[in-house]
Protein backbone atom coordinates (compact mmCIF):
# COMPACT_ATOMS: atom_id res chain seq x y z
CA UNK A 1 0.00 0.00 0.00
CA UNK A 2 1.51 3.23 -1.18
CA UNK A 3 1.44 6.17 1.07
CA UNK A 4 1.83 9.71 -0.25
CA UNK A 5 5.91 10.35 -1.37
CA UNK A 6 6.50 6.85 -2.10
CA UNK A 7 6.89 5.22 -5.31
CA UNK A 8 3.37 3.76 -6.75
CA UNK A 9 2.87 0.48 -8.26
CA UNK A 10 3.90 -0.25 -11.10
CA UNK A 11 0.78 -2.00 -13.21
CA UNK A 12 0.04 -3.09 -16.67
CA UNK A 13 -3.69 -4.07 -17.83
CA UNK A 14 -5.93 -4.26 -20.50
CA UNK A 15 -8.40 -1.49 -22.51
CA UNK A 16 -11.78 -2.46 -23.74
CA UNK A 17 -10.25 -3.59 -27.02
CA UNK A 18 -7.34 -5.42 -25.37
CA UNK A 19 -4.64 -3.29 -25.41
CA UNK A 20 -1.94 -2.94 -22.73
CA UNK A 21 -1.87 0.52 -20.78
CA UNK A 22 0.60 1.56 -17.73
CA UNK A 23 1.66 4.73 -16.13
CA UNK A 24 4.56 5.61 -18.59
CA UNK A 25 6.15 8.47 -16.87
CA UNK A 26 3.96 11.16 -17.88
CA UNK A 27 4.38 14.67 -16.25
CA UNK A 28 1.81 13.60 -14.06
CA UNK A 29 -0.80 10.56 -14.50
CA UNK A 30 -4.56 10.18 -12.48
CA UNK A 31 -5.12 6.54 -11.95
CA UNK A 32 -8.05 6.27 -11.01
CA UNK A 33 -10.61 3.28 -9.78
CA UNK A 34 -13.74 3.35 -10.93
CA UNK A 35 -16.93 1.33 -12.01
CA UNK A 36 -19.98 1.07 -13.98
CA UNK A 37 -22.97 0.46 -11.43
CA UNK A 38 -21.80 2.89 -8.74
CA UNK A 39 -23.75 6.25 -8.10
CA UNK A 40 -20.40 7.49 -6.72
CA UNK A 41 -18.52 6.62 -9.56
CA UNK A 42 -21.32 7.68 -12.17
CA UNK A 43 -22.04 10.86 -10.58
CA UNK A 44 -18.52 11.97 -10.61
CA UNK A 45 -17.51 10.19 -14.03
CA UNK A 46 -17.99 13.83 -16.36
CA UNK A 47 -16.07 16.07 -13.53
CA UNK A 48 -13.07 13.39 -13.80
CA UNK A 49 -13.17 13.03 -17.80
CA UNK A 50 -13.42 16.82 -18.27
CA UNK A 51 -10.03 16.51 -16.31
CA UNK A 52 -8.63 14.41 -17.97
CA UNK A 53 -9.33 16.32 -21.67
CA UNK A 54 -8.71 19.45 -19.64
CA UNK A 55 -4.93 18.80 -18.62
CA UNK A 56 -4.08 16.56 -21.38
CA UNK A 57 -2.09 19.52 -23.07
CA UNK A 58 -0.10 19.43 -20.41
CA UNK A 59 0.78 16.22 -21.16
CA UNK A 60 -1.37 14.18 -18.21
CA UNK A 61 -2.36 10.90 -18.49
CA UNK A 62 -5.71 9.41 -17.08
CA UNK A 63 -6.53 5.48 -16.57
CA UNK A 64 -9.48 4.56 -15.39
CA UNK A 65 -9.58 0.74 -13.71
CA UNK A 66 -12.46 -1.17 -12.58
CA UNK A 67 -11.38 -3.34 -10.55
CA UNK A 68 -15.09 -4.75 -9.27
CA UNK A 69 -16.04 -8.51 -9.41
CA UNK A 70 -18.11 -8.76 -12.31
CA UNK A 71 -19.55 -12.20 -11.64
CA UNK A 72 -21.45 -10.51 -8.93
CA UNK A 73 -22.33 -7.43 -10.32
CA UNK A 74 -22.88 -7.95 -14.34
CA UNK A 75 -23.33 -4.68 -14.85
CA UNK A 76 -19.43 -4.40 -14.41
CA UNK A 77 -18.37 -7.10 -17.08
CA UNK A 78 -16.23 -6.15 -19.84
CA UNK A 79 -19.09 -6.66 -22.36
CA UNK A 80 -20.70 -3.17 -20.44
CA UNK A 81 -17.52 -2.02 -19.62
CA UNK A 82 -17.05 -1.35 -23.90
CA UNK A 83 -20.38 -0.60 -24.05
CA UNK A 84 -19.42 2.80 -21.96
CA UNK A 85 -16.65 3.53 -24.29
CA UNK A 86 -18.08 2.48 -27.81
CA UNK A 87 -21.11 5.37 -26.35
CA UNK A 88 -18.06 7.96 -25.87
CA UNK A 89 -18.55 7.81 -21.99
CA UNK A 90 -15.04 7.72 -21.55
CA UNK A 91 -13.74 10.10 -24.31
CA UNK A 92 -10.83 8.78 -25.37
CA UNK A 93 -9.59 7.70 -21.67
CA UNK A 94 -8.45 4.21 -21.25
CA UNK A 95 -11.14 2.05 -19.64
CA UNK A 96 -8.74 -1.27 -18.30
CA UNK A 97 -10.12 -3.88 -16.49
CA UNK A 98 -8.42 -5.26 -13.15
CA UNK A 99 -9.61 -8.46 -13.57
CA UNK A 100 -7.31 -10.25 -10.48
CA UNK A 101 -7.68 -7.32 -8.48
CA UNK A 102 -4.11 -7.42 -7.81
CA UNK A 103 -3.92 -3.49 -8.65
CA UNK A 104 -6.84 -2.25 -6.88
CA UNK A 105 -4.93 -4.33 -4.07
CA UNK A 106 -2.11 -2.71 -4.68
CA UNK A 107 -3.04 0.22 -4.24
CA UNK A 108 -5.31 -0.43 -1.26
CA UNK A 109 -8.05 1.23 -3.10
CA UNK A 110 -11.37 1.20 -0.99
CA UNK A 111 -14.20 2.71 -3.16
CA UNK A 112 -15.52 3.54 -6.27
CA UNK A 113 -14.23 6.03 -7.06
CA UNK A 114 -10.78 6.50 -5.56
CA UNK A 115 -8.04 8.71 -7.14
CA UNK A 116 -4.67 8.71 -7.26
CA UNK A 117 -1.94 11.14 -9.02
CA UNK A 118 1.65 9.89 -10.08
CA UNK A 119 4.41 12.41 -10.81
CA UNK A 120 6.51 11.39 -13.88
CA UNK A 121 9.10 9.93 -11.19
CA UNK A 122 6.09 7.56 -10.21
CA UNK A 123 6.04 8.86 -6.76
CA UNK A 124 2.19 9.23 -5.27
CA UNK A 125 1.67 13.23 -4.70
CA UNK A 126 -2.35 12.68 -3.97
CA UNK A 127 -5.05 10.11 -3.38
CA UNK A 128 -8.51 10.25 -2.00
CA UNK A 129 -11.54 12.48 -4.09
CA UNK A 130 -12.12 14.29 -6.84
CA UNK A 131 -13.71 17.38 -4.57
CA UNK A 132 -15.48 17.81 -1.39
CA UNK A 133 -19.15 16.69 -2.72
CA UNK A 134 -20.57 14.15 -5.30
CA UNK A 135 -23.83 16.21 -5.39
CA UNK A 136 -22.74 19.16 -6.62
CA UNK A 137 -21.40 19.52 -10.60
CA UNK A 138 -20.01 22.83 -10.08
CA UNK A 139 -17.30 21.34 -7.38
CA UNK A 140 -15.47 20.46 -10.58
CA UNK A 141 -13.33 18.07 -9.12
CA UNK A 142 -11.58 20.66 -7.13
CA UNK A 143 -9.79 18.74 -5.69
CA UNK A 144 -8.05 17.05 -8.59
CA UNK A 145 -7.32 19.61 -10.40
CA UNK A 146 -5.46 20.93 -7.37
CA UNK A 147 -3.20 18.17 -7.15
CA UNK A 148 -2.31 18.33 -10.89
CA UNK A 149 -1.51 22.24 -10.98
CA UNK A 150 0.76 21.10 -7.71
CA UNK A 151 2.67 18.40 -9.68
CA UNK A 152 3.15 20.23 -12.68
CA UNK A 153 4.86 22.84 -11.44
CA UNK A 154 7.17 20.72 -8.51
CA UNK A 155 4.71 21.39 -5.55
CA UNK A 156 3.52 20.16 -3.03
CA UNK A 157 -0.55 19.81 -3.48
CA UNK A 158 -2.49 20.90 -0.99
CA UNK A 159 -4.51 19.11 0.14
CA UNK A 160 -2.67 15.75 -0.38
CA UNK A 161 -4.83 13.22 0.94
CA UNK A 162 -8.37 13.02 1.35
CA UNK A 163 -11.09 10.88 1.75
CA UNK A 164 -12.16 8.68 -1.02
CA UNK A 165 -16.13 8.68 -0.77
CA UNK A 166 -17.95 6.02 -2.95
CA UNK A 167 -19.13 2.28 -3.10
CA UNK A 168 -17.04 0.13 -1.90
CA UNK A 169 -14.54 -2.21 -4.53
CA UNK A 170 -16.74 -5.06 -5.47
CA UNK A 171 -14.00 -7.99 -4.00
CA UNK A 172 -14.29 -11.42 -4.73
CA UNK A 173 -15.92 -13.85 -2.55
CA UNK B 1 -49.64 4.67 5.30
CA UNK B 2 -46.85 1.90 5.31
CA UNK B 3 -43.09 3.46 4.91
CA UNK B 4 -40.37 1.31 4.53
CA UNK B 5 -36.62 2.00 3.95
CA UNK B 6 -34.16 -0.17 3.42
CA UNK B 7 -30.96 0.25 3.71
CA UNK B 8 -27.00 -1.85 3.40
CA UNK B 9 -24.39 -0.35 5.86
CA UNK B 10 -21.74 -0.62 2.98
CA UNK B 11 -23.15 2.11 1.03
CA UNK B 12 -22.42 5.51 2.58
CA UNK B 13 -25.63 6.93 1.10
CA UNK B 14 -28.58 5.83 3.78
CA UNK B 15 -27.96 8.98 6.37
CA UNK B 16 -28.48 11.49 3.41
CA UNK B 17 -31.39 9.28 2.03
CA UNK B 18 -33.18 9.09 5.09
CA UNK B 19 -33.02 12.51 6.68
CA UNK B 20 -34.34 13.20 3.07
CA UNK B 21 -37.35 10.82 3.38
CA UNK B 22 -38.17 12.58 6.78
CA UNK B 23 -38.38 16.16 5.49
CA UNK B 24 -40.38 14.79 3.02
CA UNK B 25 -43.05 12.38 5.55
CA UNK B 26 -43.19 16.20 7.50
CA UNK B 27 -43.61 18.32 4.58
CA UNK B 28 -46.54 16.22 2.97
CA UNK B 29 -48.29 16.36 7.04
CA UNK B 30 -47.02 12.92 8.06
CA UNK B 31 -45.20 11.69 11.21
CA UNK B 32 -41.47 11.55 9.97
CA UNK B 33 -41.13 8.62 13.19
CA UNK B 34 -43.36 6.30 11.56
CA UNK B 35 -40.92 5.03 8.34
CA UNK B 36 -39.66 1.76 9.09
CA UNK B 37 -36.05 0.92 9.05
CA UNK B 38 -34.20 -1.90 7.88
CA UNK B 39 -31.27 -3.24 7.30
CA UNK B 40 -30.25 -5.55 4.72
CA UNK B 41 -26.81 -7.22 5.42
CA UNK B 42 -26.49 -10.24 3.13
CA UNK B 43 -27.07 -11.46 -0.34
CA UNK B 44 -29.61 -13.86 1.14
CA UNK B 45 -31.26 -10.81 2.78
CA UNK B 46 -31.20 -9.03 -0.70
CA UNK B 47 -32.83 -11.38 -2.52
CA UNK B 48 -35.58 -11.99 0.38
CA UNK B 49 -36.38 -8.49 0.55
CA UNK B 50 -35.75 -8.14 -3.45
CA UNK B 51 -33.46 -5.53 -2.75
CA UNK B 52 -31.60 -4.15 -5.66
CA UNK B 53 -29.55 -1.24 -3.67
CA UNK B 54 -28.89 1.31 -1.11
CA UNK B 55 -31.14 3.00 -0.23
CA UNK B 56 -34.70 1.26 -1.44
CA UNK B 57 -37.76 3.02 0.00
CA UNK B 58 -40.95 2.00 -0.41
CA UNK B 59 -44.55 3.28 0.42
CA UNK B 60 -47.26 1.21 0.80
CA UNK B 61 -44.90 -1.49 -1.12
CA UNK B 62 -44.52 0.36 -3.91
CA UNK B 63 -40.57 1.49 -4.91
CA UNK B 64 -40.11 5.46 -5.17
CA UNK B 65 -38.38 4.33 -8.92
CA UNK B 66 -39.37 1.45 -10.62
CA UNK B 67 -36.17 -1.15 -10.31
CA UNK B 68 -36.51 -2.67 -13.90
CA UNK B 69 -34.78 -6.10 -14.18
CA UNK B 70 -32.17 -4.63 -11.88
CA UNK B 71 -30.39 -7.77 -9.97
CA UNK B 72 -30.68 -7.55 -6.15
CA UNK B 73 -27.81 -7.50 -4.06
CA UNK B 74 -25.51 -5.44 -1.84
CA UNK B 75 -25.01 -2.55 -3.15
CA UNK B 76 -25.59 1.28 -4.17
CA UNK B 77 -28.67 2.18 -5.45
CA UNK B 78 -28.17 4.18 -8.57
CA UNK B 79 -30.96 7.45 -8.98
CA UNK B 80 -31.59 10.04 -11.48
CA UNK B 81 -32.84 13.54 -10.36
CA UNK B 82 -35.06 15.27 -11.64
CA UNK B 83 -32.50 17.78 -13.35
CA UNK B 84 -30.71 14.33 -14.97
CA UNK B 85 -28.10 14.03 -12.94
CA UNK B 86 -27.11 10.87 -11.70
CA UNK B 87 -27.44 10.62 -7.40
CA UNK B 88 -27.53 7.92 -4.93
CA UNK B 89 -29.83 9.16 -3.35
CA UNK B 90 -33.80 9.81 -4.41
CA UNK B 91 -34.35 13.16 -5.81
CA UNK B 92 -36.68 15.00 -3.06
CA UNK B 93 -39.31 15.89 -5.39
CA UNK B 94 -40.16 12.51 -6.21
CA UNK B 95 -40.48 11.24 -2.71
CA UNK B 96 -43.10 14.24 -1.87
CA UNK B 97 -44.70 13.32 -4.99
CA UNK B 98 -44.81 9.57 -4.24
CA UNK B 99 -45.63 10.50 -0.65
CA UNK B 100 -48.31 12.58 -1.51
CA UNK B 101 -49.61 9.88 -4.77
CA UNK B 102 -49.91 7.49 -1.86
CA UNK B 103 -51.70 9.58 0.89
CA UNK B 104 -54.35 10.52 -2.08
CA UNK B 105 -54.85 7.18 -2.95
CA UNK B 106 -55.31 6.06 0.57
CA UNK B 107 -57.63 9.18 1.34
CA UNK B 108 -59.87 7.81 -2.20
CA UNK B 109 -60.16 4.55 -0.10
CA UNK B 110 -61.81 5.48 2.73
Amino acid sequence: MPSIGERAPAFQLPDTQGSMHQPDGAPATVVVFTCNHCPYALAWHDRIIAVANDYADQGVRTLAINPNDAERYPRDSPEAMRARVDDGEFDGVPYLRDESQDVARAYDARTTPDLFVIDADGILRYRGAPDSDHDDPAQNAAWLRAALDAVLAGRVPDPQDTRPVGCSIKWRG
Amino acid sequence: MRVEFLFWSGCPSHPQALADLRRAMADAGLDPGEVSVREIDSEAGAEVEEFVGSPTIRIDGADVQPTGNEPTGLTCRVYRRRDGRISPTPDPADLRDALRAASATATGRS
